[in-house]
């Protein structure tokens, strides 16, 4: 496959200064380097993106999401290395597309459409699309400095959207629009994937990625810590959130001594009743002793979690070598469907993961009453 | 926007991220964000005036202020006896202002829209450029209130030399562009770039024979000790002599002070030295240019932290 998007060995570095010096004047009354440190936000990364892959980038606060991203769109270089783009490039980087306030929506359209490349035929051609996404007929003729945040997003996404561009990179800021306007753009996205177009995506909600991407890479101060399949990298990721911050941060779990083998159905079958009790069995091997909590997550067909659920409370004692522990949904308050499994076994604090398992099972809801939905409610009536 | 109509991966276009870029490419990429520089300049133009009763008027304000003063100043109360003087003043200003208008406004542009600069990647030199655009669109519009006011006065100009009106007009949008892209990159880095650009604009208008005149005044004190050229080193000077010679169109008149006494007020230089000034200037601004634009792709790699 041939890669849309080819970032090699790219590495950023900012110069701090503790008193900037702005101006001439400065300048030559403080002669030499100033007293400037440099910090390193981006080391030695690499990765390529494929043609209509859609990747995302996980990483916490300051792991340099958005640096890699302002590099990949251009708006900042990389101090080495190299990253190539074939085709054209759409960037929402943070909150807005760089709109100039005093222009009314309308005018900002045009603008941002032709700093993405657009021809002035082209926009006009697209523009009642672009305001129909947006949601903003009636204020597409106000200067944008009166937009709310909300505002802003939606117009920067609908531009960007419909300028169809190659690849698409998006940092964030689907966490800005209301509820119904980010659906709304998931959909777009899901579109955008049905195209075959490649889009890059920065989020702090591991479920997006998950139900979004097909494959994510882990940022860890600045270098590339996992480059696998979604499932995969929201486990990496999962395991420096709650690790501390010293050296077990940037091991990816070789060294956990804890590894789930299988689960298996106690009745044979993976498939559960409505507001029934389901039990299962897992085998899990401990190298050593360790104490540990058991978490359970179910996701739907579209990938939305539908449930988390650790068992923090009540920690279990793994001893060395191989063990079958039994595990109980007391009761499934699921109507019926398809449920992806993933478990995972917690250090009692709740701060390390142990061991983790994407998709491990398919769990199978029968009900045998009538009802929609997802969840199953015990009605009483008098 | 189906599938199909989109290129394979293997015939886009490439576009490499890297802190080194060559001239080409560089030139390739303002070349192909002209649109873009169109819609900045007409944007631009929209904001400045949105709202106001007079519109884009206002732009002349400023220019017919100045001169109205150094008319005053020059011909009511020095009484330099040139007729038409009006005339003589306006197409100097009409060259310098638009110099001055563009090193002023450019120098600050890439400071003045970092929100822009920190989201969107797009060559940075088209917002310099974009100034250029902006004061070349008032330049038209004071030249046409011009030849409005030289058809009422029944002042002619040089028919004949006016073919050298866009070679010298070329060469000050060249000379200009050179310093405004130049002058943006510095002004991120420096910021009292600006407050030093105003002050040498400034002292640049007084070296430069807008309002006095260069045969009468420089000519005679620099060109007997044969330091004339010292004067034309100051690439703005021929720029407005051109100006002058040919909106203007004389270079002797008979003077409207007391004693009707001739008065030499252009150097008499031939149609052919001017072009030879003028073509020279050209070169150089394009030298300058290409130079400029070397020097602010150096810089442009940091403009989006330094911001
Ligand atoms: N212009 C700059 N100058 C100096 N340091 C910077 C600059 N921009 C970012 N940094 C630093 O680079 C690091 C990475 O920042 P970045 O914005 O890439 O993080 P992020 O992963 O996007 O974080 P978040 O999840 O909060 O969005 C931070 O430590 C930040 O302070
Ligand atoms: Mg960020």
């Amino acid at each position: 496959m041939t890669s849309v998007v080819d970032v090699a060995n790219v590495e950023k570095t900012f110069k701090l200064y503790k008193q900037r010096h702005k101006s001439l004047k400065d300048r030559v009354l403080h002669p030499g380097k100033g007293n400037a440190t440099e910090l390193t936000v981006l080391q030695d990364v690499s990765f390529s993106v494929g043609e209509g892959e859609t990747i995302g980038v996980l990483g916490r606060n300051g792991s340099g999401k958005s640096t890699l991203l302002k590099c990949i769109c251009g708006v900042l270089q990389p101090t080495a290395g190299q990253i190539t783009v074939r085709g054209d490039l759409a960037g929402l980087l943070e909150l807005g597309a760089g709109f100039q306030p005093e222009l009314s929506g309308r005018d900002n359209v045009y603008l941002s459409a032709s700093m993405l490349g657009l021809s002035r035929r082209k926009v006009d051609s697209v523009f009642d699309e672009i305001v129909a996404f947006s949601e903003l007929e009636k204020f597409i003729d106000t200067p944008v400095k009166f937009f709310s945040s909300g505002m802003y997003v939606r117009l920067g996404f609908a531009v960007a959207v419909t300028a169809a561009p190659d690849v698409l990179v998006v940092d964030e800021v689907l966490a800005v629009g209301d509820e119904r306007f980010q659906a709304k753009c998931m959909d777009r996205i899901r579109q955008f994937q049905s195209d075959g177009r490649t889009i890059l995506l920065v989020s702090h909600n591991a479920d997006q990625v998950r139900s979004l991407c097909s494959r994510a890479v882990v940022l860890e101060k600045g270098r590339l810590v996992a480059d696998a399949s979604a499932g995969e990298a929201v486990k990496v990721f999962r395991e420096h959130l709650l690790g501390t911050q010293e050296s077990k941060a940037t091991s990816t779990g070789e060294d956990s001594d804890v590894v789930i083998e299988w689960v298996r159905g106690v009745s044979g079958s993976f498939t559960a009743r409505t507001n029934e009790r389901f039990e299962f069995l897992t085998n899990v091997r401990a190298s050593a002793p360790v104490e540990g909590a058991f978490v359970l997550e179910l996701y739907d067909q579209a990938g939305r979690l539908v449930a988390r659920t650790d068992a923090t409370k009540s920690p279990i004692s793994l001893s060395a070598g191989m063990q079958e522990l039994n595990v109980a949904i007391e009761e499934l308050p699921l109507l019926d469907g398809a449920y992806q499994m993933n478990i995972g076994i917690v250090s009692p604090d709740g701060d390390t993961v142990l061991a983790w398992r994407e998709q491990i099972a398919v769990l199978e809801v029968a009900y045998v009453g009538r009802g929609a939905g997802q969840v199953a409610l015990r009605l009483n009536v008098h | 926007m189906s599938p199909s109509a989109r290129r394979p991966v293997e015939q886009r276009p490439v576009r490499v991220v890297s802190a080194h870029l060559s001239l080409r490419q560089r030139l390739a990429a303002i070349w192909g964000a002209r649109e873009l520089l169109a819609y900045l300049v007409s944007a631009d133009v929209k904001i400045k005036y949105k709202g106001s009763f007079l519109g884009i008027m206002w732009s002349m304000v400023s220019p017919a202020m100045s001169i109205a003063i150094y008319f005053l100043v020059f011909q009511v109360i020095l009484k330099n006896g040139v007729p038409d003087y009006v005339v003589m003043l306006w197409a100097g200003m009409l060259a310098w202002t638009l110099f001055s208008t563009i090193i002023n406004t450019a120098t600050g542009i890439i400071v003045q829209r970092s929100g822009i600069v920190k989201k969107v990647a797009f060559p940075r030199e088209i917002l310099a450029l974009s100034t250029v655009g902006t004061a070349t669109v008032y330049f038209f519009l004071q030249f046409i209130v011009l030849a409005i006011l030289m058809a009422v006065m029944g002042h002619a100009p040089a028919w004949s030399e006016l073919w050298l009106l866009p070679l010298s007009f070329l060469a000050l949008l060249l000379l200009a562009s050179a310093f405004g892209v130049f002058l943006s990159a510095a002004n991120v880095y420096f910021r009292d770039t600006a407050h030093l650009v105003e002050v040498g604009i400034f002292l640049w208008f007084w070296l430069t024979p807008v309002v006095y005149s260069y045969q009468r005044t420089v000519a005679p004190m620099l060109g007997a000790k044969g330091l004339a050229w010292i004067y034309l080193i100051n690439p703005i000077t021929p720029i407005v002599l051109t100006f002058q010679r040919v909106l203007y169109g004389q270079t002797s008149v008979t003077a409207t002070t007391p004693d009707h006494s001739a008065i030499t007020v252009l150097p008499e230089w031939s149609a052919l030295h001017y072009a030879a000034l003028n073509g020279l200037l050209v070169a150089i601004g394009l030298a300058l240019f290409f130079w400029a634009i070397r020097i602010f792709g150096r810089l442009q790699g940091n403009f989006a932290e330094e911001l």
